[in-house]
């Protein structure tokens, strides 16, 4: 929550009256990102069910293969920005302009994972992978899309953070929350790799 | 933090308010609006089937198309719109920050966001009536692929209007469930334990956490529909390569826990109702909330038992058919902790009480008829007729109708100041409940005799189409026309209260939970001086004391008032 939203006289439920096992942010975002491993976890499962019963090879013969390699380096990538991340957060304990430069450093990572994503998906969709060319690239955008969405939200998270790092006027909650929804995309990413691509 | 009164113009006070009590109230009305329209569609497609082929008063005559899109849109409207705003957003967001004793939702703006979200939900549903083809339906479940393919459904927009409607409604759920759990964990009074947390809260924490925790799959499943139905995907096209039962397993692993996220919420109110009018603590208060964990819990494992004639395998229709059966005795549990909690009390025949204890018998009904559809040799006779029907409208109606007027009726003097008229509220409580039953026990015995759901006219089913089945039909569609009549008494009395109603003090009720020592309508920021809890929700007749009621936040005998720091 921004300094604005805890303007003057607005009351809310923040007055610390009791000490808070987790802070408002920490528990708001976990809840929110339990359901948004239910919601994964349902496009995994319906994948994979129509996966296993579909007769024959996977992909389906005539389907283009998935860059399995390409796609490892660019997992590596998405992960070096969760581990910059980590770092911001220690730095900010410090000071928020080094804070500020390795949020620059995991925004950064995170752009060019996602702009790889992009440039491979216009590969595979001149070689003749779609949402409507069967089951195979239905799941794939599907599952990937969904993913790269919430990569590309998480993204505007950590600009905003990072541009008020540097005005020294990150909230220590929604620093927080950015942080634990960024560790969910990066985290959810290997999954979704090792589901779809092996 | 200043509780001093200043001046907001109306729509900031009434339309973009981050107060809890206004967004409950937005939640309400709106609610309540929704309710109408959905009672309107049932008074229209019910009078098709009592007297069919005849124009039916104020709407005119029912098409085949149209009676689909009207059973379709009251299912829909019923549950996702008036039993879920009215029963956990409407009472969530009112009862939670006073309930536990804080001023408001520890996410206001998020909270306002939320309404914004669920009225724009409301208004993609309505306007689906009013597009190329008519609003959907493909029945509230939205199988495909009837629901996939414009050819099969003939409505292009409305079934896209529907799906985008019911995706949004879960987004501002979705919402609304961050900030009641939050809220709950983190800004309860000092003192306040929880297991002195009262049980209607608790209630809606489980429920919003079974929401949040089922509704994910359903958001991908309606993805899939969407792209299924817009962009020419096969997710669910089987000679694509998809799979319909697959929308099923989707739909339903959201579709059962949303029975007892509706559910949990409503016994919960019925429990705290049941003890202020029984004057008696609540009997067994930990087995109630275990009994809600375990309900919670059991409610993902038994979704499978809406699929017995899908073609799901018999072995798994056996393990479902186990777990449906199980899920039976944490609610017989809460429903005996009801009667075991009236025992030895001494009852007080309110209106609110009144709704309680027919929520208890008429829940009952709906839960023993449920037994039979749980169990898969039995569902297969039953399925898709009237009885089902007939069961599940006697755990809807106690849930959303019943429970809701248990808790308007009972919470009226805190959200507005004034009591309702109390001979009004009884005539209203009979003049519902009476009809109300003569609408489902007839459908129970049709459903028995063969009575196909779904069906606009039975006049082309020979052996549906007698005069005794015919009867029948008529005394529910007679009844149902009554019991929407009988609402006029309840919006009459509820208006005139709220203008010119007995004034209510704080305490009308001699109850002892913390929303009650607050004025009655409370103010923005709620309390004068936040409270201090020192005792369960339930002390009533406490044995050695005067008053036969313990308010959670007074403070014991011999101890002066808790010092002002500690609040402000």
């Amino acid at each position: 929550m921004t300094a604005a939203s805890l303007s003057v006289d607005r009351p809310s439920g923040v007055s610390p009256r009791r000490p808070a096992v987790a802070s408002n942010a920490v528990v708001g975002m976990a809840i929110f990102l339990a359901a948004e491993v239910m919601f994964f976890g349902a496009l995994i499962s319906a994948f994979t069910i129509t996966r296993i019963s579909t007769p024959g090879a996977w992909p389906p013969p005539g389907q283009p293969r998935l860059p399995i390699e390409a796609t490892a380096v660019n997992t590596g990538v998405l992960l070096a920005s969760g581990v910059a991340l980590y770092f911001a957060h220690r730095q900010s304990a410090l000071s928020a302009r080094r804070a500020a430069k390795m949020l620059g450093v995991a925004l950064g990572l995170g752009a060019a994972f996602v702009l790889f994503q992009g440039w491979e998906w216009v590969g595979l969709i001149r070689e003749g992978l779609t949402m409507r060319s069967g089951p195979a690239g239905s799941y794939f955008y599907l599952l990937v899309g969904a993913h790269a969405l919430h990569a590309v939200a998480g993204l505007i998270a950590l600009g905003v953070a990072r541009a008020r790092a540097l005005r020294d006027a990150l909230a220590p909650g929604f620093f927080t929350a950015t942080r634990l929804y960024w560790f969910f995309v990066v985290g959810l990413w290997p999954v979704l790799y090792w589901r779809v691509y092996l | 933090m200043s509780n001093a009164p200043h001046e907001e113009g109306w729509v900031k006070k009434y339309l973009w308010s981050t107060d809890h009590k206004i967004i409950g109230f937005q939640y309400l009305f709106t609610g309540m609006a929704m309710a109408l329209l959905g009672g309107f569609f049932a008074y229209a497609f019910r009078m098709q089937l009592g007297f069919p082929g005849k124009s039916v008063p104020g709407y005119g005559l029912v098409s085949p198309n149209e009676y689909n899109a009207l059973v379709t849109n009251h299912g829909t409207i019923m549950i996702f719109w008036f039993a879920m705003p009215v029963l956990i957003a409407a009472f969530g967001n009112f009862l939670i920050p006073l309930m536990i004793g804080c001023d408001d939702m520890v996410f206001p703006r998020l909270n306002r966001l939320s309404y914004q979200i669920f009225l724009l939900s409301a208004v993609i549903l309505i306007a689906s009536f009013f597009v190329p083809g008519g609003a959907f339906g493909g029945a509230w479940t939205a199988y495909p692929p009837l629901s996939a393919k414009h050819q099969y459904s003939l409505t292009p927009a409305g079934a896209t209007f529907w799906l985008l409607a019911v995706a949004l409604e879960f987004v501002a759920f979705l919402m609304g469930g961050i900030n009641f759990v939050t809220t709950v964990m983190n800004s309860r009074a000092p003192g306040m334990k929880w297991h002195q947390i009262p049980v209607v809260i608790w209630m809606i924490v489980v429920a919003s956490i079974v929401f949040m925790a089922s509704v994910g799959p359903l958001v991908a499943g309606a993805v899939m529909l969407l792209f299924d139905q817009q962009f020419g995907t096969g997710f669910y096209d089987p000679v694509r390569g998809g799979d319909p039962i697959l929308w099923q397993h989707l739909f339903w692993f959201f579709g059962h826990p949303e029975v007892y996220v509706v559910l949990l919420p409503a016994v919960g109110i019925v429990i705290d109702v049941i003890a202020v009018f029984a004057r008696k603590k609540v009997f067994a208060y930990k087995t109630v909330l275990y009994t809600a964990f375990a309900t919670g819990i059991l409610s993902f494992f038994v979704w499978a038992h809406h699929q017995f004639v899908a073609g799901i395998d018999p072995r798994m229709a056996n393990v479902f058919t186990a777990t449906t059966v199980l899920i039976s005795v944490p609610i017989a549990e809460m429903i005996f902790v009801t009667i075991a909690t009236l025992y030895g009390g001494s009852i007080r025949l309110t209106t609110p009480m009144l709704w309680a204890l027919a929520f208890v018998a008429e829940f009952l009904i709906g839960g023993v008829t449920g037994i039979y559809l749980g169990s898969s040799g039995s569902d297969i006779y039953f399925h898709d007729t009237y009885f089902v029907l007939a069961h599940f409208h006697y755990t809807f109606v106690p849930i959303a109708v019943i429970g809701s007027f248990a808790g308007v009726t009972y919470w009226f003097p805190k959200m507005f100041g004034k009591m309702l008229d109390e001979k009004l509220g009884k005539l209203h409580f009979w003049a519902t409940i009476i009809p109300f039953n003569f609408i489902f026990i007839p459908l129970f015995i049709t459903g028995a005799a063969g009575d196909h759901r779904r069906i606009h006219d039975y006049s082309r089913f020979p052996d549906l189409a007698r005069a005794d089945l015919q009867n029948l039909r008529a005394i529910a569609t007679v009844a149902t026309v009554a019991m929407l009549v009988a609402q006029v008494i309840f919006f009459y009395n509820f208006f005139k209260s709220m203008k010119s109603g007995k004034r209510a003090g704080n305490n009308p009720w001699n109850a002892n939970t913390l929303e009650w020592s607050a004025a009655s309508p409370p103010p923005h920021g709620n309390f004068e001086v936040l409270p201090t809890v020192y005792r369960g929700p339930y002390e009533y007749s406490a044995p050695g004391r005067e008053s036969d009621f313990w308010p959670q936040d007074e403070p014991p005998d011999g101890e002066t008032e808790p010092a002002q720091e500690a609040a402000e």
